[in-house]
């Protein structure tokens, strides 16, 4: 089993010399099994780049899991060229959208509008296929499994966890450490900490020792006071969540887009310098395009 | 068992889908989603008090699209399951449709139902936490007791001419509402409330809560908190527009609550706050 970043920023992309070391793309990951089963976690921009390396193995058969809808986990999907390719088959996965009512599908449709977009999707010469994914949900694909778990964020989100003959690695997408909406001299304090504590326990089961963890981290601990409720997580609560689940190694993904690549080492060297000595075997990496792992 | 026709079921399961909101939920749903740094407490504060919101934010993390095994009772769970902005969304949806009119084809009181059903909620889950702790989830037993008397709604917007015959009968008669519907309309608001939060796959003992608050045979704790509850309000003046007490009550207030309704009602004490809150909510400006 192997992955490899496409697309490591958060939000919007942000290509220039400032972020030229990590990447500027928004997110995508290209996850391989040992069969070779081409799983892509999210369609940010990243996906363009690492659709271009697709055209070498035709005829393409890609499983496309979106963890949420938000536009930096989609917004490449048009411009995954293999769509354009007959013999091509694209099968996107993801989940209801409980606002507008609609399943994963809906990720393709508000693109491909005639304003957004000149090509139809009637248009496009692949198959494309469409499976909208329920809670604790495992599917098979190749020689993997995919579980998909709910996270928090301002949209439904799924974390997905991918096994591989022994090995595994689980993806947060977007996710926001679970935190009180009361105050602590509010009647329904007590009880709103038990109902996290059970969700939490729930959601840490689900990355329970993967080799590899990779989680939305947005901020840092001194940042995120100023950004609470708005789905992300931080440096801190990220380490503190793989060493919770027993991961093996945590890659730090969604990256602020207006951080540099210097201040991205600058406060990453921060946190190491934080929880030295205090990491019990865990690998800590930030990721960024290119990187690859294979386990 | 009393039964329903499917058609029927399917009319009245689309009609909820149309309901609009009540009032005050209305305007402070609205309020709430104009400012972006809005508390997820507030929101939930509102919402816990609305049956018709409640009922559709439970329909939607309940039903199939995301096959939950556990099933979900309250808002501050759905708040944790889908997030304050997804359960602000679905607010501002539901409110956008428009508002419970209070007047209706049916002469029914909204007004009247919305305090009378929130007054048995506050009074259910005080008497899960004193009678039943460890039997009865003060949560659950919050959401039975706003959302057991939602047939008498559907009724009302659905069935406005069968519906006011019912009550006539009950007022002419002098019979509880639910005979009277059941002479009147085949069913009883417990068949019908209970009918819908089936199909919408609501937890079994929420279901089972609704339909059995009128029947001999409740035997769970939170049914026989529910059932205490309903009289205490209706002894109270909260009786959501039809008379609920039986010749059974007697015997489900002894065998759980050692004693006759005055009994339990002096140990519970002053219920003026749960009272003041409902009136409170239920009353939009200008109204």
């Amino acid at each position: 089993m192997k992955f490899r970043f496409w697309g490591v920023r958060g939000s919007i992309p942000v290509p220039g010399p400032k972020t030229l070391r990590y990447g500027g793309n928004t997110t995508c990951i290209e996850v391989r099994g040992d069969d070779g089963t081409l799983i892509i976690l999210d369609g940010g921009t990243g996906i363009f780049p690492l659709a271009q390396t697709l055209l070498r193995e035709m005829p393409v058969k890609a499983n496309i899991f979106i963890t949420h809808s938000h536009w930096d986990h989609i917004h490449g999907l048009p411009f995954f060229i293999p769509l354009f390719i007959p013999g091509n088959t694209l099968r996107l996965h993801g989940a209801f959208n409980p606002v507008s009512g609609s399943g994963i599908e809906q990720v393709m449709g508000v693109q491909l509008q005639y304003s957004y977009f000149p090509v139809r999707e009637a248009e496009m010469k692949a198959v494309i296929e469409y499976e909208t994914l329920a809670i604790g949900q495992t599917v098979t694909v190749g020689d993997c499994q995919v579980t998909t778990t709910l996270l928090n964020h301002p949209v439904i989100d799924f974390g997905y966890r991918i096994e591989c003959n022994g090995k595994s690695l689980f993806f947060t997408g977007d996710h926001e450490p679970y935190y009180n909406i009361y105050d602590p001299g509010d009647e329904a304090y007590a009880e709103y900490q038990a109902l996290i504590e059970e969700k939490q326990a729930a959601v840490d089961d689900s990355m329970r020792g993967v080799d590899a963890l990779i989680v939305d981290t947005s901020y840092t601990l001194e940042e995120y006071p100023g950004k609470v409720g708005w789905g992300h997580g931080y440096f801190d609560a990220s380490i503190a969540m793989a060493q919770r689940v027993g991961a093996k190694r945590l890659y730090c993904t969604h990256h602020e887009p207006t951080r540099s690549d210097d201040d991205l080492e600058a406060v990453f060297a921060a946190v190491m310098a934080r929880h030295a000595g205090q990491l019990n075997g865990l690998e800590v990496v930030l990721a960024r395009e290119g990187l690859e792992l294979e386990f | 068992m009393q039964q329903i026709s499917a058609e029927l079921e399917k009319r009245l399961g689309t009609a909820v889908e149309k309901m609009p909101p009540f009032p005050k939920s209305v305007q402070r749903v609205l309020e709430l989603t104009r400012d972006i740094n809005c508390r997820p407490k507030d929101l939930v504060e509102v919402i816990e008090k609305d049956p018709i919101i409640t009922i559709k934010v439970l329909k939607i993390i309940n039903s199939a699209y995301y096959g939950l095994t556990n099933k979900i009772t309250s808002i501050n769970q759905t708040v944790i399951y889908l997030g304050a902005n997804t359960l602000k969304n679905l607010a501002l949806s539901f409110s956008t449709v428009g508002i419970l009119p209070n007047k209706n084809d049916a002469g029914f009181d909204i007004h009247h139902y919305l305090v009378s059903s929130l007054v048995t909620a506050g009074i259910v889950r005080l008497l899960g936490t004193q009678y039943a702790p460890g039997d009865a989830d003060p949560t659950d037993c919050y959401v039975a007791g706003l959302l057991h008397d939602f047939g008498k709604v559907v009724f009302a917007v659905c069935m406005p001419e069968e519906f006011s015959q019912a009550l006539a009968l009950s007022a002419n008669e002098h019979i509880p509402l639910h005979k009277a519907e059941k002479a009147v309309i085949g069913a009883d608001h417990t068949v019908v409330g209970a009918m819908l939060v089936k199909r919408w796959q609501f937890p079994e003992p929420l279901v089972e809560c609704i339909a059995g608050h009128h029947d001999r045979t409740q035997s769970s704790a939170m049914g026989e908190c529910l059932h205490a509850a309903d009289l205490i309000a209706e002894r109270l003046g909260y009786d959501s527009n039809g008379r609920v007490s039986t010749e059974r009550s007697a015997v489900v207030l002894a065998k759980r609550f050692g004693g006759d309704i005055d009994a339990v009602m002096a140990k519970l004490g002053d219920l003026s706050k749960i009272i003041d809150e409902a009136q409170m909510f239920s009353r939009s400006e200008g109204t």
